[in-house]
């Protein structure tokens, strides 16, 4: 228990390891906080139900009534945004978390365990990386259509190929390192090796690269439902808000504008958030 | 007394932290240096010795800032200087010799090209001409082809050739101050010899000014006129090679020489007797490598028919120079690398070649430490976790029990019972080093492997590190295989002596007159080739050139 | 092996893991567009069709056979430029895609002239005066770019030029490409999109790439021979970045693979990306497949090709 203790005491925060946050990659974590809540309880605080016309117009501009507007039916753009940051965001998280642990603990089985195994997975995963994202799951979706988990699994797999070999790159670097040949001289197992040695050390970047990956698959989603391929109306993500309303980009609507303007602050705001992280944490293999 | 060419008054140099705070790296440094002197710089890791030279060019490595004092060069006041005045002075008045001549060549372009291109860049004379001189310097250095070294590329020479032709890329613009920023550190002793010699001769031919950076009195005292001690970016004492070397007159100066006072190890008698029949550890036939096997045998074969016995209680060194296997066979005794031909007998037991075969308490029996600290030691793991792991896996220690070992395992290093909560980043090397023997004894193993462990440390820290290994074995019954490429250390703490080349056991010697008994040719070249703290050793120093071509690598 | 011949033997390793790469993509490609949907001949006849019309489409289509032979069946079709016929239109897939192959090439061709020495000159520049004002501005305004989805860069495009300068038209057929003038407009507003994405991803890229060598020990040994920062970086620097670099200009011509998609899905542009997505919402199997191969194929060539120049350009392999 003392030693649990003294583990607990001494996790490598960031003011313990000698760096700290900027401004600009505070304001991005912020952003990222405001997206992060709006998507949790964005929908509790809409005006409006996101279904429903509530404006006999349709890309009417801002006004006290509709702060952001209306959409290309008269629905409110404002509850739409709201409710679409919850697909966006959700979809985005959902399989970004499915992709990183994918690739996390497939690149450090197959770099401690080495050998034929090593290499058959890597060659695996790297042809699949030879198929460009969005095409993929324009492919996947032509063949079984569009549903929330289908598109969850499919972004997913997407990026499971790249999570993986860059956790793989790490986690071969700390597998060189000493500590790492002491504990297996001392007899400690592949899963101890794996669990306790080689992943505390490589969290930092792991992370950085979620966030990398976050911001891959929010556009590759984006893409697909301006496609007309993600989420399937009524309901839209922000990506299919844009291509509902690309009709009212001539007038220059507010219904076109921001739910774009949504995406961007999003994704530039994990950017900056990475960006300015310490370089030994950003330090990206791409 | 004549000007100084170069003066330095109060020179402080800043550094901004990760975390953005600013510290002083270099607090309120003057010394001066005559036209035609030899002026080392001195100190640890940390002392500030690279950060003052390079300052001598104007340069700040990135992070850094010159932040007061004054330097002048011939009367230039370079602190002043614009970025444009300062590369004007670069190669031509003030030049380099970096620690790493490999890291300093470009890999994409010929070794000609780079060596007259401070002539190109200040347009000092004409193509034709700066080739012609660089023959010629090629020749001063005594490197093999002067007529054609240079049409080669970087990585087509080896590390001692380039070194010197790095000397040759600085002498090239006939430059007034010679900066050599631990330019042999890199290499064994048998080759530090001979490019020590090139520049000194070199040197002495041009008339140049030099300011040497090393840690190693031994090396500085072959080529400087003067000395100026360093630490924590303070000059600690500054006075002519012979003063310092003979009569120090600060503490810190005298503990650096202590060092090198050799401290011979009282042997332990080999027991002849029944009472301790088997010998803790016994090699016979053992041979190791690396890369795919075919026909029983790996590609690289590393470690070939090395036999030994080390008696209980008693200490092996092994030492040999970069490539000699030395390290592999550590590796290959704890079946990190499985040895594919020979035995390996732990107390009468014979040890499976793969470590993954063999059980918990042979495991725990032979404990391996390695040379670098910082990688040897997980950062993300606390001391006392680290302590406590081996504890848990090899005695089921845990809890209380745990907890309380852990403090008497940090005694007996000599480290405070609080450390246990800090990570390893938060150490000094030498407390780094201390825990990682710690986690090796934290076992109860009665043989540590110590591949190196000394090395990477600062001599007055290393000199400790030795003692404690010794007052450890006396309380613990220990024996120690101890690897090491410095012959002192060896001395210092072992019974007996392999001598390693190229994979294979030259000869076997005792550890103390290694230099007298030693009658292979290859130790003879080895132990003659180790620095002395004496101004005349290498002028004095006559070694075959036959064996020389025969067994250093340059 | 004799050493000059060394880097050829890495170049024809190379080849072969390309190779082997396609195959698990076609695989890949075929498993997912005719194993996954179930019952292709289903989705043909529609939710109406009786179980005997079915089953007698499965048999002629040999949808019956083991999935693997079927997998033989197209890939050797594949090889002999034989790409199957379309469902929606009966028409062949090979006719199908020539024309629109040759407008999809000629709007990569013309934004990578564009990018490539506009995006080099930024990147190298970005890192020789790294920290400057000149970097932090190139670093904003790329970021800004890779952040956002690539129809936003377009939809914005049209907006600035053709919405509120009434520059260019904002759809790209009916245009004239007989004349310059008519050329410009029938392009510019993909290329400009296509461009400016493309060109971000490979600043940021050439310039992590310039940097690294810069921070090498050998740039500060020019340095400190009194090397001006142009000798240091054109110099010194360049010659060793030249794999990472041309590493980078694939992997952001890449880039356009995904870009085109959407660009020419904004823009209403006849090539084959366009093709594509209009079979995905008709799920016209075979013209989707063969699509989709083409794109792998040059994303492939790409990659494989900076890769060997990567591999000849190592001095450590030279002579």
């Amino acid at each position: 228990m003392t030693l649990t203790k003294t583990l607990a005491a001494v996790l490598p925060t960031p003011g313990r390891l000698g760096y700290r946050f900027n401004l600009a990659g505070r304001t991005g974590l912020c952003v990222i906080a405001f997206w992060a809540l709006i998507a949790v309880f964005g929908p509790l605080m809409s005006p409006y139900a996101p279904g429903e016309i509530v404006d006999w117009d349709y890309f009417s501009p801002m006004s006290g009534q509709f702060w952001l507007g209306t959409d290309y039916l008269g629905r409110d753009m404002l509850s739409r945004i709201l409710m679409g940051a919850r697909y966006t965001v959700g979809i985005s998280l959902a399989a970004v978390a499915i992709t990183v642990t994918a690739g996390v603990l497939l690149g450090m089985t197959a770099a401690v365990i080495g050998g034929w195994f090593d290499m058959v997975l890597s060659r695996l995963l790297d042809a699949l990386n030879g198929i460009p994202s969005l095409l993929f799951g324009l492919v996947v979706v032509a063949a079984v259509g569009s549903s929330i988990p289908v598109l969850v699994l499919t972004l997913a797999a997407i990026y499971i190929p790249g999570a993986y070999r860059y956790a793989r790159a790490l986690a071969v670097n700390i597998n060189t390192m000493d500590y790492v040949t002491v504990a297996r001289a001392r007899g400690e197992t592949t899963f101890y090796l794996a669990t306790r040695e080689i992943f505390p050390n490589i969290l930092g970047p792991v992370l950085a690269d979620l966030g990398v990956r976050f911001i891959f698959i929010v556009l590759v989603l984006s893409g697909l439902s301006f496609l007309g391929l993600g989420v399937q109306p009524p309901n839209a993500d922000w990506g299919g808000l844009v291509r509902e309303n690309l009709e009212g980009m001539s007038l220059g609507a507010p219904a076109v504008i921001f739910p774009s303007v949504a995406i961007a602050t999003l994704t530039i705001s994990v950017n900056m958030f990475i960006d300015n992280l310490p370089v030994k944490i950003r330090d990206r293999s791409e | 007394m004549t000007e100084p060419l170069v003066s330095v008054r109060d020179l402080r140099i800043g550094a901004t932290t990760d975390a953005g705070r600013k510290v002083e790296i270099i607090k309120g440094v003057s010394f001066d240096i005559a036209p035609g002197e030899i002026v080392a710089l001195i100190g640890e890791s940390g002392s500030g010795k690279t950060t003052i030279a390079l300052s001598l060019m104007g340069h700040a490595r990135p992070g850094c800032r010159i932040s007061g004092g004054r330097i002048a060069i011939g009367g230039d006041d370079v602190t002043a200087m614009s970025e444009t005045g300062r590369a004007a002075l670069r190669g031509t008045r003030v030049s380099y010799v970096p620690q790493s001549a490999a890291a300093a060549f470009n890999p994409a372009k010929r070794i000609m090209a780079q060596v007259i291109e401070i002539t190109d860049i200040h347009r000092l004379m004409p193509r034709a001409e700066a080739e012609a001189k660089a023959v010629e310097l090629f020749r001063a250095l005594a490197l093999p082809e002067p007529e054609s070294i240079g049409t080669r590329y970087p990585h087509q020479v080896s590390g001692g050739q380039l070194q010197r032709l790095s000397a040759a890329m600085a002498l090239i613009g006939g430059p007034d101050l010679v900066i050599f920023d631990e330019p042999t550190t890199a290499l064994d002793v048998t080759t530090q010899i001979e490019v020590l010699r090139a520049f000194k001769s070199a040197m002495a031919q041009g008339g140049a000014s030099g300011v040497y950076v090393s840690h190693d009195l031994a090396v500085v005292a072959q080529i400087a006129d003067r000395i100026i001690v360093l630490k924590g970016g303070e000059i600690q004492e500054e006075g002519t090679t012979g003063q310092i070397l003979h009569a120090p007159a600060h503490p810190y100066t005298r503990a650096l020489l202590a060092a090198f006072e050799p401290r011979p190890h009282a042997a332990v008698p080999a027991p002849g007797h029944p009472a301790q029949p088997r010998p803790i550890i016994e090699v016979a036939h053992l041979h190791a490598g690396y890369g795919p096997i075919s026909d029983g045998a790996p590609q690289a074969k590393v470690l070939q028919d090395v036999s030994f016995r080390l008696e209980r209680g008693r200490n092996l060194g092994v030492i040999g120079e970069s490539g000699s296997g030395k390290s592999t066979l550590a590796r290959a005794i704890a079946g990190i690398l499985p040895p594919y031909r020979g035995t390996v007998l732990v107390d009468g037991t014979e040890m499976r070649p793969d470590l993954r075969n063999r059980s918990k308490e042979e495991l725990r029996r032979a404990q391996i430490v390695f040379q670098l600290a910082d990688t040897a030691l997980n950062p993300a793991h606390s001391i006392g976790a680290i302590l406590g792991r081996p504890l848990a896996f090899y005695h089921g220690m845990r809890g209380q029990a745990a907890e309380r070992r852990v403090i008497e395992l940090l005694d007996m290093v000599q480290l405070p019972a609080n450390l246990r909560f800090r990570l390893p980043g938060e150490l000094s090397g030498g407390q780094k080093q201390r825990v990682n023997f710690a986690r090796a004894l934290a076992a109860e193993p009665e043989l540590v492997l110590c591949d190196e462990i000394t090395s990477a440390l600062d001599t007055v820290v290393a000199a400790a590190i030795i003692d404690l290994l010794k007052e450890l074995q006396r309380e613990l019954d220990l024996s120690y295989l101890f690897i090491s490429h410095d012959l002192s250390t060896v001395e210092a703490i072992c019974d007996d002596v392999l001598v390693m080349h190229k994979g294979r056991v030259v000869e076997a010697l005792p550890a103390r007159d290694m230099s007298a008994k030693a009658a292979h040719p290859y130790s003879r070249l080895l132990i003659s080739s180790i620095p002395q703290l004496d101004t005349g050793w290498l002028a004095s120093l006559e070694q075959d050139p036959e064996l020389v071509r025969q067994f250093a690598l340059r | 092996m004799s050493p000059s011949l060394l880097p050829w033997y890495y170049v024809g390793q190379r080849f072969a893991i390309a190779l082997l790469t396609l195959l698990i993509i076609s695989f890949t490609v075929f498993f997912a567009t005719q194993l996954l949907p179930g019952d292709v001949a289903e989705i043909l006849l529609g939710q109406a069709a009786t179980p005997e019309a079915v089953a007698g489409l499965r048999e002629a289509m040999g949808l019956n056979a083991p999935a693997l032979s079927q997998y033989a069946g197209w890939l050797a079709g594949l090889a002999h430029g034989d790409l199957g016929t379309s469902y929606a239109n009966r028409m062949e897939v090979s006719e199908l895609i020539s024309g629109r192959l040759a407008n999809s090439l000629r709007l990569a061709g013309v934004t990578t002239l564009i990018s490539v020495p506009f995006a080099l000159a930024l990147g190298i520049l970005a890192a020789m005066y790294r920290g400057s004002a000149l970097d932090r501005a190139i670093s904003i305004c790329t970021i800004s770019v890779i952040s956002v989805p690539e129809f936003m860069l377009a939809t914005l495009a049209v907006l600035v030029f053709a919405v509120w300068l009434g520059w260019l038209p904002a759809l790209s057929i009916g245009g004239n490409a007989d004349t310059l003038g008519g050329l410009l407009k029938t392009y510019a507003m993909p290329v400009i999109s296509l461009a400016i994405g493309v060109s971000a991803q490979m600043v940021r890229m050439t310039r992590a790439a310039v940097i690294e060598t810069i921070q090498t020990p050998y740039v500060e040994m020019a340095l400190l021979k009194g090397a001006s920062r142009w000798r240091m970086v054109i110099g010194h620097a360049l010659p060793n970045a030249i794999g990472p670099i041309a590493n980078a200009i694939a992997l952001s011509l890449s880039y356009l693979v995904g870009g085109v998609i959407i660009v020419e899905t904004v823009f209403n542009y006849p090539g084959v990306a366009k093709l594509m997505v209009d079979a995905v919402a008709t799920r016209d199997l075979p013209l989707i497949q063969s699509c989709a191969m083409i794109f792998c194929v040059s994303y492939l060539s790409l990659i494989t090709l900076a890769d060997i120049v990567a591999i000849l350009s190592n001095p450590r392999l030279r002579r």
